[in-house]
């Protein structure tokens, strides 16, 4: 006894916690340090042996001289491969967000499913999630794209949906709004129309605490924006005309086509990632205890209010945090576009590696794009979770 | 609600029957009200129209001809022919082990085990496997029942015995695989850009998990660290892994290993650079997740071990990991299964795993079109062993009753 007390009074430094954590971490900082320095050393002087200049982004400025299938902005060969670069990084973009976009609509629907007390439901959706969970994303997208795109009909035998949707070896055609003189007017208009909703959903919540009825605010913010829309719509000559796409010779005219490599990605990374957010749905829902819902029935709140103020809130705090990074895995999952041959940010930027050999270039901007989003996304999902956080003591 | 509860009082009715008829259970979960009734009618028609092609598919118009053909090069590659016994007497001893090491830990014979046992025979089952293969199996089988037989023996208080033999066994695997220095003979050895299938996805899945759960462990506490330094190191090498695609990882090790290295380093083979990506990225999830453990067990664990007089590595070791990795076994598993579908993504990096050798078989003139075959029998081998992985976890979950409310 007297023995362990004489030691505690003063640990000789090898068994002092101070100094060991200052050596500690002076130990880890320097090897880590040390070994990043080391790569770094062998890494210029091999790049200057093969390649003259170790690091150099001069040559996004020069000509690219490569096709890209598809693009939202104006390019050609002659462009640089920085304007390459931008457009692969705006068709990752689109492909994020029509993905995100249709992911949540299965993803949802089927987490619902699944809660669903109708056995037949409730075991079709189980199976669907079953399956896509289970099965590697990179073989359903080249599945997808070869075993069902690029086995799609010739045009002129193309399935047609009534719309009309052309489904064809050509891609998908469908109708498309096209924007006459009188849209840049109408776009403001809708910007108008937003911050109008959010007054209205504003004051109708300060009025709600002043009585404490609360309003549907959500209800409220939606109708205000469509009434403006609509009524800007009609105020204004025709802000979009509608062309459908028809069958001209080997092609469809009119209409928007999206090709088919689009078509297989996008579809292949809603269908795997709806069966994640399917499950983050249902994991939420279950999570609210079932005392919350019996203590709303108790307390007289309809079904609805239920739902609306007990149910989802509680559930939205489990459901958020695993739904971002979903988001992030199926941003981060676009990259695979380079196996169906869709010219994403990554499939233009290991192009530009092919040809210039300019590997940390390369590399350093694309990771610095994903980064970028993770990050920032990151970023404001702990400040959401610090705020929702249930603090313990 | 209350309603009910005041008439059901009044009247007194007898309690319902608990008889389930099949009646009564069509009623119950099928046609409870006319929106259940209407969605089942809906269900059965999207099943109908989903089954009725896919029969068609399946029996009729697919040739399945080619996965016989090609079972070879979709188990092991490229592996030789002539060295194919080395496989099996890899399995042989993965039996052995396996049985060992199961004997070793638990005494009592549990459903899993006699699950496991099954498999080789009903494999033996397996149409167009010949006698060989068959006999092959059998062995297995054997081999599984003298470690099991063997590991009884072992001592309750030596029963990390089981897990010393795997960690043997992996080094012992790995050395047959790879054979000598030779050139022909049993013995010759096998560059690992022979290595493929089945096979090689499984090493890379296996060697994946073993080495980056203790990478990503340590880098979790090292998140939750107290000393600054060491934990800026964990948040960065963290948040910049999965912040970048793994296909990016893959191809920067492939490109760009070699440039860090310094001039004169022997060239390290593809697959190993391949295992080098995917499991670094792996080990930074493996963090996040074991993070979500640690922040779940409450201060007064932490407290209570201090308390004790415990340091700082026996509170972790004794106290605080074993209740936060048991509550993240579920998480951990889905994320093994990840790193297991994502060693698909090698094949975009050249190497010849599952899906690599469907498209090098694909790329056969004598097997043109027939891509719906190939990639549905390469996913079903990943779902099989996919599924698997999470029918264990629910298994062990449900043992250790965790996540039950």
């Amino acid at each position: 006894m007297q023995k362990i007390a004489a030691s505690q009074a003063t640990p000789p430094f090898y068994r002092d916690e101070r100094v060991l954590g200052v050596i500690s971490q002076i130990v880890v900082v320097g090897l880590v340090v040390g070994l990043l320095g080391y790569f770094y050393n062998n890494m210029i002087s091999a790049l200057r042996e093969q390649l003259g200049v170790a690091i150099d982004y001069g040559f996004l400025r020069s000509t690219a001289g490569f096709d890209i299938g598809e693009g939202l902005i104006e390019y050609s060969r002659a462009s640089t491969y920085l304007q390459a670069l931008v457009v692969g990084l705006l068709n990752t973009f689109q492909v994020a967000v029509l993905g995100i976009f249709f992911a949540t609509l299965l993803g949802v629907l089927i987490g619902v499913m699944r809660l669903s007390t109708n056995f037949l439901v409730n075991r079709i959706a189980a199976v669907y999630i079953d399956i896509f969970r289970n099965i590697p994303l990179l073989l359903l997208l080249i599945f997808w794209a070869q075993a069902v795109f690029f086995k799609l009909p010739r045009v002129q035998e193309a399935i047609i949906f009534p719309g009309p949707t052309f489904l064809s070896n050509r891609g998908m055609a469908i109708p498309w709004g096209v924007p006459t003189e009188s849209w840049p007017t109408y776009r403001i208009v809708l910007i108008v129309g937003l911050i109008l909703a959010y007054v209205v959903a504003r004051l109708l919540k300060e009025q709600g605490k002043r009585t404490g009825r609360m309003p549907l605010l959500t209800l409220w913010f939606l109708v205000t924006f469509v009434g403006v829309a609509i009524v800007g719509w009609f105020a204004l000559p025709q802000p979009l005309t509608l062309t459908t796409p028809e069958l001209v010779g080997f092609n469809t005219q009119g209409g928007r086509v999206f090709s088919q490599q689009f078509m297989a990605l996008v579809s292949g990374l809603i269908i795997y990632t709806a069966a994640f957010i399917a499950e983050t749905v249902r994991a939420g829902i279950q999570s609210v205890s079932k005392g919350q819902r019996e203590a709303a029935t108790a307390l007289g709140l309809t079904p609805f209010q239920t739902l609306r103020l007990i149910i989802f809130p509680q559930a939205l705090r489990v459901i958020i945090p695993p739904l971002t990074s979903q988001y992030l895995n199926l941003t981060k999952n676009s990259s695979l576009a380079i196996a169906v041959g869709y010219p994403d940010l990554f499939a233009v930027g290991s192009t530009t590696l092919n040809q210039t050999g300019r590997a940390i270039e390369v590399f350093s901007l694309i990771m610095g794009v994903y980064l970028f989003f993770s990050l920032t996304t990151s970023f404001f999902m702990n400040i959401y979770n610090q705020r929702i956080k249930l603090v313990e003591r | 609600m209350a309603p009910a509860v005041q008439s059901s009082m009044r009247n007194a009715l007898p309690p319902p029957s608990e008889r389930s008829t099949v009646l009564g259970w069509l009623r119950k979960n099928l046609f409870d009200g006319w929106f259940n009734s209407a969605l089942t009618v809906v269900a059965l028609g999207l099943i109908l129209a989903l089954l009725r092609p896919l029969f068609n598919w399946t029996f009729n118009t697919a040739r399945w001809e080619v996965i016989p053909a090609n079972i070879n090069l979709i188990m092991r590659g490229q592996y030789p022919p002539e060295q194919a016994i080395r496989l099996w007497v890899v399995l042989f001893l993965l039996a052995f082990v396996i049985g060992f090491a199961w004997a070793a830990n638990t005494k009592t014979i549990r459903g899993e085990l006699i699950t496991l046992f099954a498999i080789p025979l009903l494999l033996m089952l397996v149409p167009f496997f010949d006698g060989g293969i068959r006999l092959n199996l059998l062995i297995i089988e054997a081999a599984g029942l003298v470690g099991y037989g063997i590991g009884r023996f072992v001592p309750e208080k030596r029963s990390n015995l089981g897990v010393w033999a795997l960690l043997i066994y992996a080094v012992v695997m790995l050395v047959i695989l790879r054979g000598g220095s030779g050139e022909t003979g049993l013995w010759a050895g096998v560059p690992t850009n022979l290595w493929g299938g089945l096979l090689l996805s499984l090493l890379l899945a296996v060697f994946g998990i073993a080495i980056s759960f203790p990478l990503g462990v340590l880098l979790a506490l090292g998140r939750q660290s107290k000393l600054p330094a060491i934990r800026m190191v964990s948040v960065l090498y963290i948040e910049f892994i999965r912040g970048v695609p793994l296909i990016s990882l893959l191809f920067m090790a492939q490109v760009m290993l070699q440039l860090f290295l310094p001039d004169g380093f022997p060239t390290i083979d593809r697959a190993l650079r391949a295992l080098a990506a995917v499991t670094l990225f792996s080990a930074a999830y493996t963090a996040e997740n074991v993070r979500g453990g640690l922040q779940s067990i409450p201060k007064g664990q932490y407290e209570a071990a201090d308390a004790m007089g415990l340091s700082t590595f026996q509170s972790m070791y004794f106290i605080i990991l074993p209740q936060a990795l048991r509550a993240v076994i579920p998480v951990l598993v889905g994320q093994f299964i990840g790193l297991f579908k994502d060693t698909s993504l090698v094949a975009l990096v050249g190497l010849f795993d599952l899906l690599g050798i469907a498209r090098t078989i694909l790329g056969n003139p004598n097997w043109l079109g027939t891509h719906q075959e190939v990639y549905a029998f390469i996913g079903l081998l990943y779902w099989i062993f996919s599924y698997m992985m999470s029918y264990t976890s629910r298994r062990i979950e449900a043992s250790l009753a965790v996540g039950t409310r």
